[in-house]
């Protein structure tokens, strides 16, 4: 927080005297009282999309922060790219079996950016039951156009991950290696909104859980896109399920601004192919020089 | 100008209110209610005063209707008679026929008569359906995925589409189709209202709905601008922001129990035979995905936005009915 100083008659004022910093703060054990009486009387906002800013920040964020500190040691590089304020459109690689890439850098946006980051998810996301309303309730809805739209138009910081489940569930042999991009409809809800594109790499999920086979009937009939054969499951059972602590990277590239284009850019196939291409090329660009950057996955170890 | 405005579903409460309020205002000439039953204030029952309104007992799905519009040379039809919830004695198929062969009815009517030049339709959001792959957010074009099929969303899909057709074949008929959110305020009773007053309430397990109100008040102030302006097209009507279901039942101090869903079907249709509740599949979905639409087309057009938020509006209904939350004083 900084003082500023009116322009014209500058007067300085002391810091002691500013009034922020004589306000005693409020007992920690008012503060929780007053935060559970607040849930449990059901006195809070949620957006229109579900969203329960209270909730994410108190609770969720908390839960999920060691993870992000001390299992992952996440280091941000470059978060000078990311915009301060109004829309923008972060797209990511996606990788790790299970999204845990998307937790994560939901931490990284709130804690070192200062913003909650939307996420648009799959489809599949909202039909499963504590899923789908965790996902409303952590700020995330579904990837269709006029959610992304309507998200970008309110100046939200909006994540996606083209590659979809292609890139979550592919084989580890296969890892740091973008799959493709979908429809580029992401492309063209940022030209829509004349939001900046924000390319991000993120390397470390990728060794998580190494995917090294996959059950596709057992997933077929379960309704799932993939079922993952790991070294630790399902041999381990449960303890399986535990993420290796693999070290992690963010990258936040250059923005690539869609502002000089006409918003009926985006109903042109070929403009929205190529800047499609454009994203995922840069998006590779840094994934390789990060992955070098990081050096080896586990450090401790080998 | 006079005006002589026709108000269907005036035994009901929002209907009642409708009719009183223009009944009051001077610039309209005569009032004339219809409805299949008599309205409560009519049978010594209290309820609101329908002031000079002129009360017609027509049954909609007879031809009787044209008579009235012919005879009293209406030139405002305001149809609001859509009933969400079969009635004991009569059961799901009276309710579609009262819905469906009553707006065709009304509309057929109105399609010979010379005189009728605005026509105010009363639809619901539920038309949206309710469903994980579509939008959080409707606005009026969207087209949903997996639209109603069943029960009263489905009847208000088929009003809709021949309020459709009647605005293509009389273009020179001022055509307003209101798709209202849940009503909720002090003299709503409607199947989400009697939920929300039960000590208990089942949820779907894993999931919590976004809901969306519309105060009352608000509902009427809209149908009488609707019924005394120009403002032709399809409007979503809802109280700003969303409450999940989580919300109103912390707000009412009421438990939640959350059923897996095949359990709350179960639970639904058998609670539905011993006609202790109206439930439908749509409610299963609802109760699962929830929906919020997006009003700012019906605010750019009357330049005015609905007085009580949601949640403003379902706080209105807790005091009426002194609910409160745990450990809180009912305010």
């Amino acid at each position: 927080m900084s003082v500023s100083s009116e322009e014209g008659d500058a007067r300085v004022i002391p810091i002691s005297a500013a009034p922020s910093f004589e306000q005693p703060e409020p007992e920690p054990l008012a503060k929780l009282l007053s935060f559970l009486r607040r849930r449990v009387s059901g006195d809070y906002e949620v957006d229109e999309f579900g969203y329960d800013a209270e909730l994410t920040d108190k609770i969720f964020l908390e839960l999920v922060r060691p993870l992000y500190n001390h299992w992952f040691r996440v280091e941000t590089v470059q978060l000078k790219n990311v915009p301060e304020e109004g829309g923008a459109l972060v797209v990511a690689n996606h990788s790790g079996t299970l999204p845990v890439d998307a937790l994560m850098l939901q931490v990284a946006m709130h804690d070192d950016v200062g913003r909650p980051l939307r996420l648009l998810g799959a489809d599949l996301v909202y039909q499963l039951p504590l899923l789908s309303h965790v996902a409303r309730k952590t700020g995330h809805t579904l990837a269709c156009r006029e959610d992304a739209d309507r998200l970008l138009r309110k100046g939200e910081l909006v994540g996606v991950f083209p590659e979809g489940f292609k890139g979550v569930g592919k084989p580890f042999t296969e890892r740091y290696k973008l799959q493709r991009f979908g429809r580029g409809g992401f492309v063209a809800s940022a030209i829509r909104a004349g939001v900046p594109i924000l390319p991000t790499a993120i390397v470390g999920a990728e060794e998580i859980y190494p995917k090294i086979g996959d059950l596709k009937f057992l997933a077929r009939t379960l309704g799932v896109p993939y079922l993952p054969i790991t070294p630790f499951f399902p041999l381990l059972g449960p303890l399986g399920l535990v993420p290796l602590p693999s070290k992690w990277m963010i990258e936040f590239g250059e923005p690539i601004r869609t502002d000089e284009f006409e918003p009926s850019a985006a109903d042109d196939p070929m403009l929205v192919f190529n800047l499609t291409d454009h994203v995922r090329e840069v998006i590779q660009q840094l994934l390789n020089e990060l992955r070098l950057r990081r050096g080896h996955a586990f450090p401790p170890f080998l | 100008m006079t005006h002589t405005v026709l108000v269907t579903g005036v035994s009901r409460h929002i209907g009642a209110r409708v009719a009183s309020v223009l009944a009051a205002d001077p610039d309209i000439s005569r009032v004339i209610g219809v409805d299949t039953v008599p309205p409560p204030s009519l049978t010594r029952d209290g309820g609101i005063s329908l002031g000079r309104t002129e009360f017609v007992r027509v049954d909609l799905r007879s031809p009787d209707i044209a008579q009235v519009i012919a005879a009293a040379d209406i030139d405002t039809v305001v149809h609001m008679s859509l009933v969400s919830a079969p009635s004991r004695s009569g059961g799901r198929a009276a309710m579609k026929e009262h819905n469906v062969i009553g707006t065709m009815q009304l509309l057929g009517a109105c399609q010979r008569s010379a005189i009728v030049r605005r026509v105010v339709v009363r639809s619901t959001t539920a038309v949206y359906g309710s469903s994980p792959r579509d939008p959080a957010v409707f606005t009026e074009d969207l087209e949903p995925h997996d639209g109603p099929s069943h029960g009263y969303a489905k009847d208000a899909v088929e009003v809709e589409g021949y309020v459709r057709g009647f605005a293509r074949r009389r273009p020179d008929v001022t055509v307003s189709l209101l798709r209202f959110a849940n009503f909720m305020g002090p003299g709503v009773d409607s199947p989400l209202t009697r939920y929300f007053t039960q000590p208990v309430l089942p949820t779907v397990f894993g999931f919590d709905p976004r809901l969306q109100f519309v105060h009352e008040d608000d509902a009427v102030e809209v149908l009488r601008r609707m019924a005394t302006e120009d403002h032709p097209g399809t409007y979503n009507v809802a109280g700003a922001g969303v409450l999940l279901l989580s919300q109103c039942a912390r707000r009412a101090g009421r438990v939640s129990l959350p059923l897996p869903s095949p359990a709350f079907k179960l639970l639904g249709n058998s609670a539905r035979r011993i006609g202790l509740v109206e439930y439908s599949p749509e409610q299963l979905r609802l109760m699962s995905h929830g929906r919020a639409v997006d009003t700012s087309r019906l605010e750019a057009e009357l330049g005015w936005k609905p007085k009580f938020t949601t949640g403003a509006a379902y706080d209105d209904f807790l005091r009426s009915r002194g609910l409160h939350p745990f450990g809180g004083v009912p305010s």
